[in-house]
């Protein structure tokens, strides 16, 4: 069959909503688009452990010591079956790693930012996991099948996670003076790096209108920050704090609240490398992996006498 | 309080849960590879939910109102009853699976007897927690054997964090008065059944990791009296941070 | 020599009474850690009682190219479906 034939015929899948396998014919372009943002999202789930694995030790419960550790292995858990989801389209995790570890690989821009308080763990779970579910559940419908999966199982192990971080915000705004400020303090330095999560505005996203027509995206970054300032705006009324954007106003005739302009400029400065966290974040995922080597050879190694003494 | 000794007993463990725990939690996020990350994860998490039960029986046995978080948090080096082999730093990954190796072969054989406890909640934490440590006693000697038998590296390195950490093995099957006491009132094991079964164990994990037995037989005690090494302050330090800053808030 | 740990698809059966199901991969140096992986990976939520790996190299696929030629021709083959035989309605236990 001719690429253009077989292009016909991917796209008349694509539109019939019919899930694209790994050895299904797919067009170049395609396959690089789904590795790119397949491995982004998979770095940001590991790097994305590094800001609350910061307070696991100094949880102040054992109650919240548990639930934070299970959520910081839920994201690796994450990270794994997408890099594996990536790996079925014919690259390397560890290749993968590499570009990580060099830079040439973006992830969230979130997660460059650094938790200063015990606050920052309910803020974390209640607006970063909020904004990642929001931008997640269509990706549950991508068309490209293992990524849809993996989508899936993100997403059913995620609601939790959102849950235990309104939790600790709730918990904190009832409590002391000194923990409300605490509320509030996380809620001013997590807001914007939170709508910055769902990427540039749509005339300045270059990927969008492609991954739309492809059906990987669903919705547009504008459509999508929206929605989530429309629901996160009565949470944070119920938790009595207040959204640090003096612009915020519901628009009765839009139906939507309006809200004020994202720095553009700091949201470019982070992704280019100069966020608060950057260099940390990188040297912490390269140093557990350069300081593991030996530990993957010697599990390779013990693999490769034992099969041998087996056939011995 | 009904029965101090029981009580003490029960921290004992509860400490040696906790504070190995909170060790693996500081690996949280650093593995040597993503799936590994997840298993130390999974251990710690079994730990800290050991421990949990422990507290929360010990709270009650106290009778003081107290709970799980107050017997965690805001008691001192001294109060705390662990063994020095669980605040030992992580080290590299061989330190981290050895010093748990030597754990486990402790707490698998030592829920195994406490499963025949006289008293029931304490079996039936043991009968839980048992089953948990299995895996966990199965998952370090696996890892043993990897790196002991791997490459010459890992097998210098593991060979090297054994015999750092050899003198470290004994204090956990060493009797104090609060284990007499609670063997001879039938809540309690007989610690000297379990060392042979875990001298056993280690014997042939180590022999088919080829790794060499050091020689010697010192020991390091101090820890379950509450003389701990200087590691232990340090990660109170950080443990009990909040509820040190913030006192009487709720979290 | 510092080569990827080879990758391992992951089966589990969720209860007793129920077929293995393709969960996903992982990573790992030999069966008995892919087996502990996929234990500590793909059942941290009791998801399952019994776990099946398979090194992923080892695995044979049929070809999407051929999926006409392998899949249509059962298609048509109607008369192996209960529904093609028409009985009356009075006809009871069948």
């Amino acid at each position: 069959m001719d690429t253009a034939l077989l292009e016909q015929h991917f796209n008349e899948k694509i539109d019939q909503d019919i899930r694209i396998e790994p050895k299904d014919w797919m067009p170049d372009h395609y396959r690089k688009t789904l590795i790119r943002q397949i491995s982004q999202h998979a770095h940001s789930e590991i790097v994305g452990m590094l800001p609350e694995a910061n307070w696991i030790t100094r949880a102040p419960s054992l109650r919240r010591k548990a639930a934070a550790l299970a959520k910081v292995q839920d994201e690796a858990g994450h990270g794994l079956y997408l890099y594996s989801a990536c790996e079925t389209l014919g690259v390397d995790r560890d290749d993968l790693f590499a570009d990580l570890h060099s830079g040439k690989a973006k992830y969230s821009s979130i997660f460059n930012y650094p938790t200063l308080t015990w606050a920052d763990m309910g803020a974390i779970g209640w607006l970063v996991d909020g904004a990642a579910i929001m931008n997640q559940v269509p990706l549950c419908r991508a068309s490209y099948g293992p990524y849809a999966r993996a989508m899936v199982r993100v997403c059913k192990e995620e609601s939790f996670h959102q849950r235990q971080g309104y939790e600790i915000m709730l918990t904190l705004c009832n409590g002391s003076d000194e923990q409300k400020k605490m509320a509030q303090d996380a809620l001013n330095r997590w807001w914007w790096p939170s709508l910055m999560m769902f990427g540039p505005t749509d005339k300045d996203s270059k990927h969008t209108e492609q991954s739309m027509r492809w059906r990987i995206k669903r919705f547009t970054n504008d459509e999508l920050r929206q929605k989530f300032v429309d629901v996160t705006v009565p949470q944070a009324e119920l938790l009595g704090l207040t959204v640090p954007d003096k612009d915020l106003k519901w628009n009765e005739e839009r139906g939507h609240y309006d809200f004020g302009e994202i720095d553009w400029k700091e949201f470019f400065n982070v992704i280019s490398g100069n966020g608060p966290c950057n260099k940390q974040r990188i040297e912490a995922r390269k140093s557990a992996w350069d300081n593991g080597a030996w530990v993957r050879e010697a599990a390779n190694a013990h693999a490769e006498k034992k099969a041998k003494r087996k056939a011995a | 309080m009904q029965d101090q000794n029981k009580f003490n007993y029960i921290i004992q463990q509860a400490d040696n849960c906790l504070i190995l725990g909170q060790r693996l939690a500081e690996l949280c996020g650093h593995g040597p590879v993503l799936e590994q990350d997840i298993a130390t994860t999974n251990i710690s998490l079994d730990l800290i939910g050991q421990a949990r039960l422990f507290y929360q029986y010990a709270a009650e046995l106290q009778e003081e109102g107290k709970t799980e978080d107050d017997l965690a948090y805001l008691r001192d080096a001294w109060d705390f009853k662990n063994v020095l082999l669980v605040e030992q730093p992580n080290g590299d990954f061989g330190k981290t699976i050895f010093r748990q190796f030597l754990y486990d072969t402790f707490s698998c054989y030592f829920y195994e007897e406490l499963m025949k406890s006289s008293d029931e909640r304490l079996a039936s934490i043991a009968a839980k927690s048992h089953k948990e440590t299995l895996y966990h006693m199965k998952w370090s000697g696996d890892w043993v054997i990897r790196l002991g038998d791997g490459t010459e590296e890992s097998h210098n390195r593991i060979q090297q964090s054994v015999n750092e950490l050899w003198s470290y093995k004994d204090e956990i099957i060493s009797v104090n008065a609060v284990d007499q006491e609670a063997e001879k009132a039938g809540y309690g094991v007989s610690l000297e059944l379990i060392k042979e079964k875990r001298n056993e164990k280690i014997k042939a994990v180590l022999e088919e990791a080829t790794l060499t037995t050091p020689e010697g037989d010192y020991a390091h005690k101090g820890g379950k009296e509450g003389t701990h090494s200087e590691h232990l302050g340090f990660i109170l330090a950080d443990l009990q941070f909040l509820q040190r800053a913030y006192p009487g808030n709720e979290w | 020599m510092n080569k990827n740990w080879p990758l391992w698809e992951v089966f589990i059966r969720s209860k007793a009474g129920l077929n293995h199901k393709h969960v996903g991969s992982l990573h790992a140096a030999d069966a008995d850690m892919a087996i502990q992986n996929a234990r500590d990976v793909y059942t941290r939520r009791n998801e399952g009682v019994s776990i099946w790996v398979v090194e992923s190299t080892n695995i044979a696929a049929s070809d999407p190219a051929d999926s006409d030629q392998m899949y249509e021709p059962a298609k048509d083959k109607v008369y192996r479906h209960p529904t093609f035989y028409n009985l009356p309605d009075e006809l009871k236990h069948m």
